[in-house]
């Protein structure tokens, strides 16, 4: 499959990257340091046995809209057709910090919502133009349901997975099938020093889980899957079970 | 909910301080105010641990791309923190394979660097740093400086073997061996004793690149030095299946072993059980590269089973060949103390590396597992005085207890280094649990 990524440099992103480049799909890589997503794609195609610079690179950042149709067209134009479409970046704050800088809520909440919702659009568009394609994104379990230690990364995931569900129901007749990827809790640079809870999981498994649906194109996946009851109890809570308790 | 353990960081050992990892895919961005950088926190003692007071340090482990290789000279460029294992799967079926390899592959290419790491194949391959063509290190000063024989050689001298105290290592280059198959040609053979066992080696050195024995610690008098010696080479086409290896299956030990599980009558039986499993006559089998470089490797965990008080290493180096017996003197005493230990391991060792504190010189190197009792740490200083007394030295990736008065006694070379330091972190920034037990550095 040819696929673009957009965060493949760190984090969940790299691994999936990884295991997409191990199974001989075509790679294109988006992110916000030139440097940093040259060095990735050496070291996916020196992994993949690929022949150097067949991976090509564009800047792409999530806090400016204006370049998200160069950054598709050029990865367009790389990869020939656009298949996949796969979106793993993001920002996290924690709400602590969120709730001191003004200006950091914004970017998080402009990087992980609107920004994140107005890539996509871009990407559904040329997605079903060219025949339709997969849009896979990485929203969060902590969007399920507005809790304190998220209030303002949960609103703006929230929003995000409303979004995609939204997309599915619109345009998956019409070829777009869209996979929305909810991780747990994992352990990579953006959760570190977070207390960790139970049922921490490391991005490979994450991102295992969210390679298998993307090939089958299923809608909603938590990851690991074990998220899915943990939050339906977690949805069920009474108000007042929430307002007291600290997560 | 939520439990808040106090974050530790141990040695494979078990020993442990109080303390938090720090890991990001941006190395330099970590290590630049870190007093050490670890990798995957395989050496055995104190020497991945941070001295007293400091609560956190550097990890490589999310550093770990491979940045180029060039696929007809071999030449390997890499971020520090690429794990041995996988570069070892991603690089064997392109007929690639590290030039040197350890007892694990749980191991980044940084700390390979540090500990300056030594394999079966030392008696023709010497040492990693050997094969590292440069290196890319953040000193103490927040410089990133690029070294190699060319460049600063003296720095770089420092650095293979240097434990990570001459800087963070963000970068390896080396270069990768090119093999005939991925498969490896092994023979075993039964070993009657130490005698018997060092001819062997000896004689194995001449044909066979990869060499190593396995010895029953415990058997004394005449059957001391009993036990298996391995021997292996990579197969050539025609020898190797035509399939290519299958990613092992790995077991993992869930939990620690209580503290009897492991005595002196339960090693004993290990060791007699295991002597007999290989066949009296020499027995040659095409072998998985993974089983033959790192047996450990297929239990996760094996270190629990030495029970929470965990276990040393002592690994050291005698120069058998200038004081002939000095092998049989050392596991003599070893064996008068008692102290069970699964695990001895001979190997014969050849040219001394270029780094001033590499651990391998001609000889033998023997290493045994000691699991941490009342005693143990009484039984290490004086394994230590033997070592001196012939004249022979530790590894200091194993190492936890000898005494920093020992360690000046064996290791002339110690000067060297320290003055080394002095050029590229005079204020000793950067230290180790190790480095203030053995150096003197400042807590």
């Amino acid at each position: 499959m040819n696929t673009v990524i957009l965060g493949a440099t760190r984090g969940i992103g790299r691994e999936l990257a990884r295991a997409l480049a191990a199974r001989g799909d075509r790679l294109f890589l988006l992110g916000r340091d030139e440097a940093d997503l040259a060095a990735s794609a050496r070291d996916l195609e020196a992994r993949a046995g690929a022949e150097p610079g067949s991976i090509g690179t564009a800047r792409c950042d999530l806090l400016e809209p204006e370049g998200f149709a160069p950054a598709l067209d050029a990865a367009a134009r790389a990869l020939g057709k656009l298949e996949a479409v796969v979106v793993t970046a993001g920002l996290f704050a924690t709400q602590e910090a969120l709730e001191a800088d003004r200006a950091l809520a914004r970017r998080v909440l402009e990087a992980d919502f609107s920004g994140t919702v107005l890539f996509c659009e871009e990407a559904r568009e040329r997605l079903l133009a060219a025949g339709g394609g997969r849009l896979c994104v990485f929203s969060s379990v902590a969007g399920e349901r507005g809790r304190k230690p998220v209030v303002l990364y949960g609103a703006a995931k929230a929003g995000l997975s409303r979004y995609l569900e939204g997309l599915d129901h619109r345009f998956r007749a019409k070829g777009l099938i869209t996979v929305c990827v909810l991780p747990g809790f994992v352990r990579t640079t953006m959760t570190d020093g977070l207390p960790e809870p139970p049922f921490a999981a490391d991005p490979d498994i994450v991102a295992r889980i969210a390679l298998r649906a993307l090939d089958r194109g299923t809608p909603k996946v938590y990851a690991p899957g074990i998220w899915r009851w943990i939050m339906l109890v977690i949805r069920l809570l009474p108000r007042f079970v929430l307002r007291r308790v600290g997560f | 909910m939520r439990r808040q353990v106090e974050p530790r960081i141990a040695g494979w050992g078990g020993i442990s301080v109080p303390g938090r990892e720090l890991r990001s895919e941006d190395l330099a961005d970590v290590a630049r105010h870190a007093t050490l950088t670890r990798g995957l926190g395989r050496s055995y003692g104190d020497s991945a641990l941070p001295p007293p007071g400091v609560t956190s340090i550097a990890g490589s482990s999310r550093a770990d791309r491979i940045l180029a290789f060039d696929g007809s000279s071999g030449r390997l460029r890499a971020e520090a923190g690429v794990a041995l294992g996988d570069l070892a799967r991603t690089m064997l079926s392109r007929r690639w394979f590290p030039p040197v390899v350890p007892g694990t592959q749980f191991v980044t290419l940084g700390g390979m660097v540090a500990a300056d790491v030594h394999g079966k194949n030392h008696h023709v391959a010497g040492t990693i740093g050997r094969h590292v063509t440069a290196l890319r290190l953040l000193t103490a000063a927040g410089e990133t400086v690029d070294c190699s024989r060319d460049a600063h050689p003296d720095l770089f001298r420092a650095t293979l073997g240097g434990m990570g105290l001459t800087g963070h290592l963000l970068e390896v280059e080396l270069a990768m061996t090119r093999i005939p198959s991925p498969w490896i040609l092994q023979e075993t053979e039964r070993v009657r004793d130490l005698a018997a066992f060092l001819a062997l080696l000896a004689g194995s050195a001449r044909d066979w690149p990869f060499t190593v024995g396995w010895l029953d610690a415990l058997a004394a008098g005449g059957e001391l030095g009993r036990g298996i010696l391995f021997r292996g080479r990579w197969a050539t086409p025609e020898e190797a299946p035509a399939a290519a290896p299958r990613p092992l299956a790995r077991r993992a030990v869930p939990f620690d072993f209580p503290g009897w599980a492991l005595n002196d009558l339960t090693v004993r039986l290990f060791n007699a059980v295991y002597a007999r499993s290989v066949p009296r006559r020499v027995a040659r089998r095409i072998v998985h590269p993974e089983k033959f470089f790192w047996p450990l490797d297929a239990i996760r965990h094996w270190n629990r089973i030495y029970g929470s008080r965990g276990f040393t290493q002592f690994q050291c180096v005698l120069p058998e060949r200038e004081r002939s017996g000095a092998t049989r003197r050392f596991l003599e005493a070893a064996a008068r103390r008692g102290g069970s230990s699964f695990l001895c391991v001979l190997k014969d060792c050849g040219e001394e590396g270029e780094g001033l504190l590499s651990f391998p010189r001609p000889g033998v190197s023997v290493a045994l597992d000691l699991p941490m009792r009342a005693d143990t740490p009484a039984l290490v200083e004086e394994l230590a005085e033997v070592v001196i007394a012939e004249g022979g030295r530790i590894y200091l990736a194993k190492d936890a207890l000898v005494r920093a008065d020992q360690f000046r006694r064996m290791e002339p070379r110690l000067a060297d280094f320290e003055r080394a330091r002095d050029r590229w972190d005079p204020g000793r920034r950067l230290r180790s649990a190790q480095s203030v037990r053995l150096f003197g550095d400042p807590a």
